[in-house]
């Protein structure tokens, strides 16, 4: 952090206020350290930031749009105006290109000729076995054996693009337990393998080095409002599971106090039960993957399971910038249901045309609620302005989202009111 | 109450011309008192130091067999607090030493002090914290340093000289030399870098540097003590409890210590 002023941007770790740090084996330190320094010399050198805006211009297709969603504003937000930052356009279908082209750049520097990755819904873990095959490194994917299930299709994508997905069968089988298999591939293999963590978590310097090629989301958004719109926004919404889409679009704002940020967690069934993922809602600190964080644990400091409908978000921890920002009040996180993000997932389909990944659709529920808030509050709705980070496509949610609302089967069609 | 320490039963073990035996074992695993039977067993065989592991929903270091093992203790309720009972219950009827071995957030969510002040009261000799380097050890350090318990850090091959001498100063009782880049598990042959670990760690100024990772057998033990202060048996025992329970735990212990 900048101790010269109260900037709250470009904060370099390893700690942010309490959180962050470096818990993890001494097995894996040469090489944080060997990353960390291979970062801090690639962040100064001009080459190498040519090098990423060159990928992102004409490998991505950034930058991303920003487009007015007039029909979703008027249909479920009183009218108070949305902007959607357009994620889902980039190559592979979200955010998560970003990252995996600034990391398996740096794989190359220091020699790596083998990334390991995690995935979830199967967006990072498509995004990094397509930053391997660019770059013609081997890439084996962890992925939990409820997520392969999950995300059939993106298991495939994957193969096809060259990667090994290994179904990991230990745990709750989900993104928790492939971070930890990850992490025992890295400790055994750390001399050829770089570990392209997906998340704005993990020991330094990941968290500070994922929010810095995500930075790119918050940087376009900004310019773009300021063109677009002619001002600032009030408010900005991202879907918050370990932190890294929002990390990126926040980053852009974060020293625009005029401007509210919002985290939107998965709330699952809901934070009254046991099944969600609302790590910093009703998570304690500890640590867990590297880094000290806002955790779901028991008394004991076991890990709880966490559940969401989206497997993007289906993680107990959060990374520890977004636990530090939800501490000294720069951003408020709140949790959104599977129902509320399945409401608004279908409402941006039917009123712009745009299938956003259920992930995203967090971030939409959290629009719908804000823009309501804000209109009780006597904002007056044409004139209030919310960008939300639309962080993905829905493409892979496809059958999970038809099963939700009752389309595959004729009986469960009949029997579910959201049914067509 | 017994307060002996990991680096009084290395000692005595040097005076005695071999290498310290140190044997892990889940807390738990597969139950509270089966548990405390096994750790007897380890102590009445031979074994000087006893490291037993506290079962932790995300264990990074370990490999299937152990996770396996500290999997079933957590179906089975087992509670981190019992891990007090069950190092009094060593302590009470052995002279081993004994170490816990943690992941670091049990320890952080019941409280450092906390944690180290009914440990030291159970007997307990120190900690053995896989996850947790020195570089965040503050709040340890200074618990430690009030109960006055041991501890025991991990130096790996790919560990700089100058962490590794970082790594021995903060240590006390001993240093663990992880042999090779992997997690625990049996393995046919002792890695070839594990002399190289230890090297560095005496080099460094430790005491007492003791191999683990990998090391399930006599001859292992005999190679290893030619050059190292201990030898760490973890994955061997382990199966050993699963499959054959009390009695096999004992009758490696004895084949390991060289009494069998």
């Amino acid at each position: 952090m900048n101790a010269s002023d109260d900037s709250l941007k470009h904060a370099s770790g390893p700690y942010f206020g309490q959180y962050g740090g470096r818990w993890m084996p001494e097995s894996l330190m040469a090489a944080m350290d060997e990353l960390n320094e291979t970062f801090e010399a690639a962040k100064a050198d001009p080459a190498f930031i040519e090098e990423v805006k060159e990928l992102n211009r004409s490998y991505s297709g950034r930058p991303s749009l920003l487009t007015e969603a007039k029909r979703f504003s008027t249909e479920a937000c009183g009218g108070v105006r949305v902007f959607l930052k357009r994620e889902d356009l980039n190559h592979t279908g979200s955010h998560k290109i970003n990252n995996v082209l600034g990391q398996a750049l740096l794989a190359k520097r220091m020699g790596k000729t083998r990334i390991i990755a995690e995935t979830g819904a199967g967006q990072h873990g498509v995004a990094s076995a397509t930053a391997a095959a660019l770059m013609g490194l081997e890439c084996v994917v962890y992925m939990g054996a409820e997520d392969t299930r999950r995300q059939a299709l993106n298991v495939a994508r994957m193969q096809l693009l060259g990667a090994t997905v290994i179904p990991v069968t230990v745990g709750s089988q989900t993104l928790k337990d492939a971070i930890n298999e990850a992490l025992r591939d890295w400790v055994a293999n750390v001399g050829t393998t770089h570990y392209l963590l997906g998340t704005a978590a993990g020991g330094a310097p990941f968290p500070a080095m994922v929010r810095y090629f995500h930075e790119v989301i918050g940087e376009e958004a900004r310019e773009q409002i300021i063109a677009q719109a002619g001002r600032l926004p009030d408010a900005v919404t991202a879907c918050i599971g370990g932190g890294s889409n929002a990390i990126g679009i926040f980053h852009g704002f974060l020293d625009d106090k005029e401007v509210e940020l919002y985290g939107f967690e998965a709330g699952g069934d809901g934070v009254d039960t046991d099944r969600h993922a609302a790590t910093i809602t009703l998570g304690k600190p500890g640590v867990l993957h590297g880094a000290k964080s806002y955790l779901m644990q028991d008394d004991d400091g076991q890990t709880i399971e966490s559940h969401s409908i989206s497997a993007g978000l289906d993680y107990p921890g959060v990374g520890p910038e977004h636990a530090y920002l939800a501490d000294i009040g720069r951003v408020h996180y709140e949790p959104v249901t599977d129902t509320e993000a399945m409401d608004a997932f279908k409402i941006l389909c039917r009123t712009e045309g745009i299938l956003p990944a259920i992930e995203s659709a967090h971030a939409l529920a959290g629009t719908i609620r804000l823009a309501a808030r804000k209109i009780a509050e006597g904002a007056q709705p044409e004139e209030t302005i919310i960008i939300a980070n639309l962080s993905g496509r829905g493409d892979k949610d496809v059958s999970t989202a038809a099963q939700w609302f009752g389309m595959l089967d004729s009986e469960a069609a009949e029997n579910t009111p959201e049914g067509n | 109450m017994s307060r002996v320490t990991s680096a009084e039963k290395i000692a005595a073990a040097r005076a005695e011309g071999r290498p310290a035996l140190i044997g892990y074992l889940p807390a738990g695993f597969p139950d509270v008192e089966t548990s405390i039977e096994a750790a007897v067993a380890l102590a009445e065989n031979g074994v000087d130091v006893i490291e037993m592991g506290i079962p932790y929903s995300d264990p990074v270091m370990d490999g299937l067999v152990i996770q396996e093992a500290t999997n079933h203790a957590l179906a089975n309720g087992f509670r981190v607090a019992q891990i007090f009972d069950i190092v009094r219950g060593i302590t009470e009827r052995t002279d081993a030493a004994v170490m816990v071995m943690t992941y670091w957030n049990p320890v952080l969510r019941l409280g450092v002090d906390e944690f180290a002040r009914r440990f030291a009261e159970a007997g307990g000799a120190g900690l053995i914290t896989p996850d947790l380097v020195p570089d965040e050890a503050a709040e340890w350090q200074a618990a430690s340093e009030k109960y006055d318990l041991e501890r025991v850090f991990l130096i790996a091959p790919s560990s700089t000289e100058a962490r590794v001498k970082q790594t021995v100063a903060a240590s006390s009782g001993f240093v663990y030399c992880v042999s090779l880049m992997g997690v625990t598990g049996a393995r046919s042959e002792v890695s070839s870098a594990a002399q190289a670990v230890v090297d560095a760690a005496h080099a460094a100024g430790a005491a007492n540097a003791c191999v683990g990772l990998g090391v399930s057998r006599r001859e292992h033990v005999t190679e290893i003590g030619g050059y190292a202060d201990g030898v760490i048996v973890g994955t061997a025992l382990v199966a050993a409890l699963r499959d054959g329970g009390v009695p096999a735990v004992g009758r490696l212990a004895a084949e390991l210590s060289g009494r069998a």
